[in-house]
């Protein structure tokens, strides 16, 4: 046995030690000091109708893909793409989970290792930083220029809507694109519904509760939400808030008004879903970090019947998901006769973002790959690969697609105008993952009432109002 | 040494800096004949052998510590300016009701986690060293296969935290964890043990840390009750002292350092347990305060962030003091 006694000095040198463990984030700080200083940049080439971004033909191109669900295959098409069209230009694309880790000790530098960025996944950058600290590049001259597949469209008129106001914070140009678009809504079972339950999709609250009450009699539970990431309540409860209020509403959160939580529209949403939770309609429990993939399943499996979910979730649950199954998204159901926007309203953002960092030593050829990415053959590409929905329009009419993707396609179509999205979710990311995520937690569970909820909310929104670190945007 | 050669001032203190970097054959002799030259050789040759690990030391720890508590005093964001705004982020955690639930949290772990484990570690340490029964003439032993115990308790600690964190992440989970299917069997339903109430969320944690770092203080403790003599304990079992007796009169004050520095250590341990809390519990049950920093330095607040770092040190430094000065007294050399 050695000798094991430990004298001061040893107490001392360990807590020294020890104490640097208390602070994980000193590490990751010294790697980010601010500093300053550009290298050479590409300088432009000459513009031509085949080139009217003006890339320089030589210039290497560096892409950064988050690899997450939809991996990075779909954007190495658009990067051999690019090779194809600049065979002089050195391209080359990584990919990683960890994006600001890999990343934004660079860009703080002003000295970024990547001229196209997808900023996206749990370690993605804090866009609204990035904008007002000016690291990021404004897509407008790209969103102008000519599309890829017709010269006489213009990139901006070929998408979605919604496409420059996602990117805009707050100014009139455009700091962030995205390339698919999500559909949230309730998702469900057609063979559940139809054949199971012999109902058709509520269209109102009233039919919701009348679904539900033949689901509890068959012992299936009429809903479920991932007891690990309440915060998913959100995409089932949102478009409700509009449809109740209004526009007016779902605008008051996210320029963080007084009293926006506390509006009757939103009162009434969050009540219509106490009910479900005092009627124990709501199948609990799958609260580990695991838990939303583990509610999926006990989903396909026929346990619930209503789930709050993307339109992803057909691709991440295409494993549990049995034949026949018949995955859809309905839009979600009207409180009341006196509701301000129709039943069909629904909450889908484009998704997925990209963004060309400001000091990038190739802008121009960054911007290039993005209105590469808006072409035809990659939008048809991304959908095969991921079977996410290209923000390009009607990219992929007339295509055979799997259930959840077609009902999702149709579900945009049929809201036409009137797509909601909320900013605050993109602006103010703490206020929904964290504050409204702790919120439903207790919410969902029936731990808290419909006022402690939206008083905390309110508490929260009027927090982040005040709070010097927080980048407000303003109403344009 | 001749006397006459001894000037009659002593040199001046910058020829002492000077003769610090020259070797001796060029050091004037009015220095080298000084009585204190001899402690600044001997410092310089020890300085000679540790400058590069100082150097690194320095680079690598001390400066990024001297940047992180300049930054806690700043607004930066992550942008090529920094504002210095004086205590402006130690107010606002003053004022944010987040951090003080997280810290509550903390300090609850900082308290009950040490103490838990620490008896737990003693606990199991005396049975292996000193807790079997009296076989031929030995004085001592500890209780039937207890060297295979020591190994089996030490296996969390060479397991990564992350791997911890998952692993009883599905232990706990609520529909088909390990024990709610187990009271499930008994016909009981569990409770959600992750995502449900604080104070579940809490003993999760606990059981977690405890488990995971208990074998080390058996490892530790049992160094410590092996190196007290054995004639000690022999002496106490003549004069018919029982196993509780011997523990708390004799085995405990004799391992009173090694118990301290354990507590520190531990104490420290559960003051940031951030892995284990980020990797298995939802947020929206619980958080402790590294996991907060964390979040405000994901959302770009680097300044409040580096704050919150500078009052993690700053409690785990009042924290070992208080330790340190709890119960001191001398030592028995043995």
């Amino acid at each position: 046995m050695g000798p094991t006694h430990v004298n001061r000095r040893d107490v001392l040198k360990r807590t020294a030690a020890a104490g640097l463990f208390a602070l994980p984030a000193v590490g990751a700080l010294s790697s980010c000091a601010s500093g300053g200083g550009g290298e050479k940049k590409a300088e432009k080439g000459t513009k031509s109708d085949k080139n009217p971004l003006g890339v320089k033909e030589d210039a290497a191109l560096s892409v950064y893909i988050f690899n997450g669900g939809y991996k990075d295959r779909y954007a190495q098409f658009v990067t051999d793409m690019y090779g194809k069209a600049y065979p002089k230009a050195e391209v080359d694309q990584k990919a990683t989970e960890k994006i600001a880790t890999q990343l934004q000790p660079k860009i703080v530098r002003g000295r970024p290792s990547a001229d196209v960025v997808n900023n996206s996944g749990a370690d993605q950058m804090n866009i609204g930083k990035l904008v007002a600290n000016k690291q990021v590049a404004d897509f407008t001259e790209m969103l102008d220029a000519p599309s890829w597949d017709d010269p006489a469209v213009k990139v901006r008129d070929s998408l979605y809507p919604a496409m420059q106001p996602m990117g805009a914070f707050g100014t009139d140009g455009c700091y962030q694109l995205n390339i698919a678009m999500t559909v949230y809504g309730n998702w469900y079972s057609q063979r559940m519904l139809k054949e199971t339950l012999e109902a058709e999709y509520p269209k109102t609250w009233d039919e919701m509760l009348a679904v539900c009450k033949k689901a509890k009699d068959k012992g299936i539970h009429g809903w479920s939400y991932p007891g690990g990431h309440p915060r998913y309540m959100l995409f089932s409860m949102y478009a409700m808030f509009a449809q109740a209020g209004g526009r007016e509403v779902v605008e008051a959160m996210d320029y963080l008004e007084p009293n926006a939580w506390k509006h009757d529209a939103v009162k009434s949403v969050f009540e219509a879903f106490e009910e479900l939770v005092a009627k124990k309609y709501v199948l609990t429990g799958f609260d580990g970090p695991q838990g939303h993939t583990e509610m999926q399943t006990a989903w396909t499996k026929g346990k619930c019947v209503f789930v709050p979910n993307g339109s992803w979730v057909e691709n991440e649950a295409k494993d549990t998901t049995p034949k026949g199954f018949g995955m859809t998204v309905g839009a979600t159901p009207s409180l009341s006769s006196g509701d301000k926007l129709p039943f069909g309203t629904l909450y889908s953002p484009p998704g997925e973002p990209f963004i060309v960092p400001a000091q990038a030593a190739n802008v121009r050829g960054g911007l290039e790959w993005m209105r590469m990415m808006y072409s035809k053959e990659a939008s048809v590409n991304l959908f095969k690969e991921t079977g996410g929905i290209p923000a390009l329009k009607g990219a992929i009419d007339g295509m055979q697609l799997p259930p959840g993707t077609d009902s999702a396609q149709k579900a945009i179509t049929a809201a036409g105008d009137n797509i909601v999205i909320p900013f605050f979710k993109e602006w103010y990311g703490e206020l929904f993952t964290e504050d409204y995520n702790k919120v439903m937690g207790r919410f969902m569970t029936g731990d808290m009432s419909t006022k402690e909820a939206l008083d905390t909310m309110q508490k929260a929104a009027d927090r982040v109002a005040k709070d010097p670190d927080i980048t407000k945007i303003k109403k344009v | 040494m001749s006397t006459d050669k001894r000037p009659a001032r002593p040199p001046h203190l910058l020829l002492f800096l000077a003769a610090a970097v020259l070797p001796p054959r060029f050091t004037p002799e009015s220095v080298r004949y000084d009585r204190r030259y001899r402690t600044l050789d001997k410092y310089r040759f020890i300085a000679g052998f540790l400058a590069i690990p100082l150097a690194f030391y320095a680079v690598f720890v001390v400066s990024p510590f001297l940047q992180a508590i300049y930054y806690a005093f700043t607004d930066w964001s992550g942008g090529p300016v920094a504002n210095f705004i004086g205590f402006d982020n130690f107010v606002k955690m003053w004022n944010d009701e987040r951090f003080w639930d997280s810290t509550v949290t903390s300090l609850t772990l900082l308290v009950v986690a040490p103490v838990v484990t620490l008896v737990l570690g003693m606990f199991f340490a005396y049975m292996i060293t000193a807790g079997g029964r009296h076989r031929r003439g030995q004085a001592i032993a500890g209780v039937a296969g207890s060297s295979l115990y020591k190994v089996v308790y030490f296996f969390p600690q060479v397991l990564s935290v992350a791997i911890v964190a998952v692993v009883w992440g599905r232990v706990f989970n609520t529909n088909a964890g390990l024990i709610n299917g187990g009271l499930n069997s008994l016909g009981i339903k569990g409770p959600a043990w992750l995502g449900g109430e604080y104070g579940l969320a809490l003993i999760a944690t606990l059981t977690v840390i405890c488990w995971s770092f208990v074998g080390f203080y058996v490892v530790l403790f049992s160094a410590a009750m092996g190196a007290i003599p054995k004639d000690i304990h022999e002496a106490a079992l003549l004069d018919g002292a029982g196993r509780g007796t011997t523990f708390f009169r004799v085995t405990l004050p004799l391992i009173r350092d090694t118990v301290r520095t354990g507590w520190i250590y531990m104490g420290i341990q559960a003051l940031d347990s951030f892995a284990i809390v980020l990797v298995m519990m939802p947020p929206h049950a619980m958080k402790v305060t590294p996991v907060f920093l964390y979040e405000r330095f994901r959302e770009g607040q680097f300044g409040y962030a580096t704050a919150i770092g500078v009052v993690l040190l700053l409690l785990s430094v009042v924290f070992s003091l208080i330790v340190m000065r709890v119960g001191d007294r001398d030592r028995i050399e043995y």
